[in-house]
């Protein structure tokens, strides 16, 4: 056992566990943080996705003890004082999702996305999500959803 | 729940502390950097290392840059690094091919290029890049540096020229006029490993071919070099029949097994189309970069 520290969502998180743990389980065993999916396990699905100091990772295959030193973000960190982000926003607006399973992942995936490249092109927005499964196939609304927030935050950016 | 079996973790603060783990941990120990290919298998338990030597704090292994005749790649950049880099891209633009297809951008924030080559899957695209443009790689060990040439680098499938208390540090592309290079892959859908890909580079002399480099991903036991087809190139003027000849070669020399991903004769018939296809290209980026 080996005591970690992490910064999640700019909380400090301390734990005694085994170096074998994976990211995504320490974030999901720490109270008030379980909105990160567990899915394939295997790096495909991408519904584990978080930031790591800014950049979208896959938290299944990260050892959690990898992270002490880094600033991870989850998807509770975009909601701020009871206000959506507008990728939030985006995806309840054109409705983004079925189940809801891989909205966790798309979320953290496409607001790095945005963040990178605020005007994205519908081919750029497909292959960001590329290593993100969609499995009720809505990428159709996942892809407006990401326009819609690139729209919404350029149209705050120029105070329309 | 897929999770690894227990280990040792070390985080390195120095190349030379990493060297002294490895040293004195012996066979039992392994170097985790992305972890992209260590990790899976680690839950698999087709790798079982009792401690992991974690690199991912040595910055200075991280870097792309322009030395005498050389680009030099540390051996903890990233793919996606690999990806964006201009100065890649001009001199070696079948890096910017590869980096397109190789996994998803999530996943290619994290791998490095000392990783993948370290972990030596057959299927992996960067080997056959490297080997293309006639890299040679940085190995050092308490003993100090060793360079070897991509041709020596693998020994096995998942072995290669790196031993027991050594790490590879660097990648060196050598720079020469005339030089054009091309990846060209297929895969079952996007981010997936090869079915089969070609790796080529061309070197134009007076408009005749002084030397080529090819090598294939995903069919046979480890990167497939194609030195029989590199030999037929060179002296010779670049011609869609020639590399038609060079594709002939590549069909018959690799050795893929059948799988989910092919039968045997697709994967040979892919084999030969590929490298047709990064020859040409190579050579047409060849001569732009002659005319520009």
């Amino acid at each position: 056992m080996t005591n970690v520290s992490i910064s999640i969502n700019g909380d400090k998180v301390s734990r005694e566990i085994e170096p074998r743990q994976l990211l995504v389980h320490f974030i999901r065993e720490t109270p008030g943080l379980t909105g990160t999916h567990w899915g394939c396990d295997t790096s495909n699905c991408g519904a584990c996705v978080v930031q790591m100091d800014g950049e979208p990772v896959k938290s299944c295959t990260i050892l959690a003890v990898m992270c002490e030193g880094h600033e991870i973000r989850t998807v509770e960190s975009l909601e701020v004082d009871g206000q959506l982000d507008p990728i939030q926003m985006g995806f309840h607006e054109t409705h983004a999702l079925q189940c809801g399973f891989c909205t966790p992942g798309m979320l953290m995936t496409t607001r790095a996305l945005l963040d990178e490249n605020p005007d994205p092109t519908e081919q750029e927005i497909r292959t960001a999500i590329s290593g993100a499964i969609c499995r009720c196939t809505g990428y159709k609304n996942i892809v407006s959803a990401v326009r819609w927030a690139a729209d919404y935050e350029a149209s705050i950016k120029q105070g329309v | 729940m897929q999770t690894p079996a227990s280990f040792e973790y070390e985080r390195a603060t120095s190349v030379e502390g990493a060297i002294a783990s490895l040293q004195r941990l012996g066979p039992e120990a392994r170097v985790i950097a992305g972890g992209h290919s260590l990790l899976p298998m680690m839950k698999l338990r087709l790798a079982n290392p009792e401690h992991l030597i974690d690199i991912n704090d040595l910055a200075e292994l991280s870097y792309i840059r322009e030395e005498g005749d050389q680009i030099l790649i540390g051996a903890l950049t990233r793919h996606v690094d690999l990806l964006k880099s201009e100065l890649l891209f001009r001199h070696a633009p079948l890096f910017r091919d590869a980096e397109n297809v190789i996994a998803d951008p999530v996943v290619r924030n994290r791998g490095t290029i000392g990783g993948s080559l370290c972990q030596a899957d057959a299927a992996e695209d960067l080997s056959a890049v490297c080997s293309a443009v006639k890299a040679k790689v940085v190995i050092r060990g308490a003993g100090g540096e060793r360079v070897v040439g991509m041709e020596d680098f693998h020994v096995g499938p998942y072995v290669t020229a790196v031993g027991d208390g050594e790490l590879l540090t660097e990648v060196r592309i050598p720079l020469r006029r005339g030089g054009g290079s091309a990846h060209e892959k297929v895969e079952r859908r996007a981010g997936d490993w090869a079915i089969a890909a070609a790796s080529a580079a061309v070197w134009l002399e007076g408009g005749r071919i002084a030397d080529a480099g090819i090598a294939l991903s995903a069919v046979g036991l480890t990167t497939i070099h194609l030195s029989r087809a590199e030999e037929l190139l060179r002296g010779e003027a670049p011609s869609d029949e020639l590399f038609a000849k060079a594709g002939e070669i590549a069909s018959a020399d690799c050795s893929p097994s059948q799988d989910g991903r092919g039968p045997i004769d697709y994967k040979r018939h892919l084999a030969g189309v590929l490298t047709k296809r990064a020859l040409l290209r190579a050579t047409a980026r060849a001569l732009y970069q002659e005319a520009s």
